[in-house]
């Protein structure tokens, strides 16, 4: 009997919400971290009870959780007593070490200047898909890390940072926070990022290399509306049957790619609003897909107070309005970049947090919503696991 | 055998009570005693000093004996009743926010 698990990320510490198949009832556990800013949980696709968190504070800085049983008990990796010694006698303590390679350089101030890199907080953790201590962690300042033993240790992969480009990368309002990572399961080399406001990038050798993949993207914002990078991508998303055709949710604008990210056309259609922050694909129809459209990029919340959520059956274009169960006034929340999920199970759930503490759940693919927890923390993050 | 406070979310992280006690060998210094409070709990490595550099991190403050010493030399030796364990040594979070 399949079950299923939601890790929600809060700006006061982490849930998790546990349920049978039928995603009627559920249970509530925590918070873990209480007080922490957890922005991601993730668990990996080979051992559904390992999972990652990324624990973050202004005044603490960044630590790194790992459950080893769905949750349950969580410890810092390499703090067992069987780690916490290197040879030369002194504590590891590395989980939350994570340095860029080399001169990290600068990169483009809010106001045009040139600013060093700074590592602040890990924005996403992604557990690799075929080893369970393999995990990719993705940054603020902008920069992709891996650990391969289980999250103990950090390198940087730093030809990502150290693009060309780099120096014309330039914080969103959000900080510049590489916030996506897709992991394409028919070629684990080829490995899709997306940087708020830089753009999507497309290594095809495990990370080595990286070009820019923003063909196609117009952000009128820009000196240069078309330029090579620059964009402020909030999310990408793929079905993992179908990796080659990404969507995007820009700035402003939802956008299609058939070919990996070399050229793009936007597929926003009649949405009533193109501005947004997450987007999703259903687990079983790689053509249908999910945004929360947004007023707009100075007030973020739904338009006129109620939140919807808009379903395309064709990959974009023709999009249909989901309200049923949603509130239809006075909702001024906001659904942040990485908070939208959904499950294996048939049919598709989908779940989504708020900035005001909602988490809603579908188990019918969107035609309806019920609120599962109503008054946590602000989300930030939500990721589903179908449990077997 | 000196004792240190540590703010909450440090004792949650570390899994300890109020008040933590910890060895100096050898020189009694902020330095001297961070560096052994790091050896105790490796998991605050990064959480009170920034990894490598090992400055202290913008929003922690260290107060011994009623003084803020954050902006003191981290060489600077801890004062008698921090070395007698009369008084602890007060790692806090800054205030800030609402």
């Amino acid at each position: 009997m399949s079950s299923v698990r939601v890790l929600v990320g809060t700006r006061k510490g982490a849930f998790v919400l546990t349920s049978d198949a039928k995603r009627k009832d559920w249970k509530v556990d925590g918070p873990h971290f209480a007080g922490w800013e957890i922005y991601h949980m993730k668990g990996s696709p080979v051992d559904q009870d390992r999972i990652y968190a990324s624990q973050t504070s202004a005044w603490f800085g960044q630590i790194i959780q790992r459950s080893d049983d769905g949750g349950k008990t969580w410890n810092t990796p390499g703090t067992s007593e069987a780690d916490l010694r290197g040879p030369d006698g002194m504590p590891k303590g590395e989980s939350n070490m994570f340095v860029y390679d080399g001169i990290p350089g600068t990169h483009m101030w809010y106001d045009g200047t040139q600013h060093p890199w700074e590592f602040k907080r890990v924005w996403h953790l992604e557990p690799a898909l075929d080893n369970v201590d393999h995990v990719y962690a993705g940054v603020e300042d902008a920069a992709l890390f891996e650990s391969k033993d289980g999250g103990k240790t950090w390198k940087e992969l730093s030809g990502l940072r150290q693009h060309d480009t780099g120096p014309r990368w330039q914080p969103g309002a959000g900080g510049m926070c590489l916030h996506t990572i897709l992991i394409d399961p028919k070629n684990p080399q080829r490995i899709f990022v997306a940087i708020s406001a830089a753009g999507a990038f497309r290594t095809d050798d495990g990370g080595k290399t990286w070009k820019p993949i923003n063909k196609g993207l117009v952000s009128n914002f820009m000196p240069d509306p078309n330029a090579e990078v620059g964009h402020c991508v909030h999310r990408i998303a793929f079905h993992p049957s179908k990796p080659s055709t990404l969507f995007m949710q820009k700035h402003w604008d939802v956008m299609r790619s058939d070919d990996g990210g070399d050229s793009w056309r936007e597929v926003s259609d009649n949405l009533p609003t193109d501005f947004g922050f997450p987007i999703d694909v259903h687990a079983h129809e790689p053509e249908t897909i999910y945004v929360v459209p947004i007023k707009s990029d100075s007030e973020h919340y739904p338009l006129d107070g109620k939140l919807q959520v808009w379903r395309s059956r064709s990959g974009g274009n023709k999009w249909e309005v989901l309200t049923k169960g949603l509130p239809q006034k006075d909702c001024y929340v906001n659904v942040l970049r990485d908070a939208m999920s959904v499950d294996q199970l048939d049919p598709c759930g989908i779940y989504f947090g708020t900035t005001g503490g909602q988490v809603y759940g579908s188990s019918d693919a969107g035609d309806s919503w019920n609120a599962i927890v109503r008054d946590l923390p602000a989300v930030l993050s939500v990721e589903v696991q179908t449990l077997q | 055998m000196i004792r240190v406070v540590l703010p909450h979310h440090l004792r949650t992280l570390a899994k300890v009570g109020d008040e933590v006690q910890v060895d100096l060998n050898g020189s009694a210094t902020v330095k001297s005693l961070l560096d052994a409070l790091e050896n105790k709990y490796p998991v605050l490595r990064g959480t009170i000093r920034e990894h490598g550099t090992l400055k202290r991190r913008p929003l922690v403050r260290f107060f011994a004996c009623g003084e803020d010493i954050s902006h003191e030399s981290a060489d600077t030796p801890l004062p008698d009743p921090i070395l007698k364990g009369e008084e602890p040594f007060f790692v806090m979070g800054a205030i800030a926010g609402g």
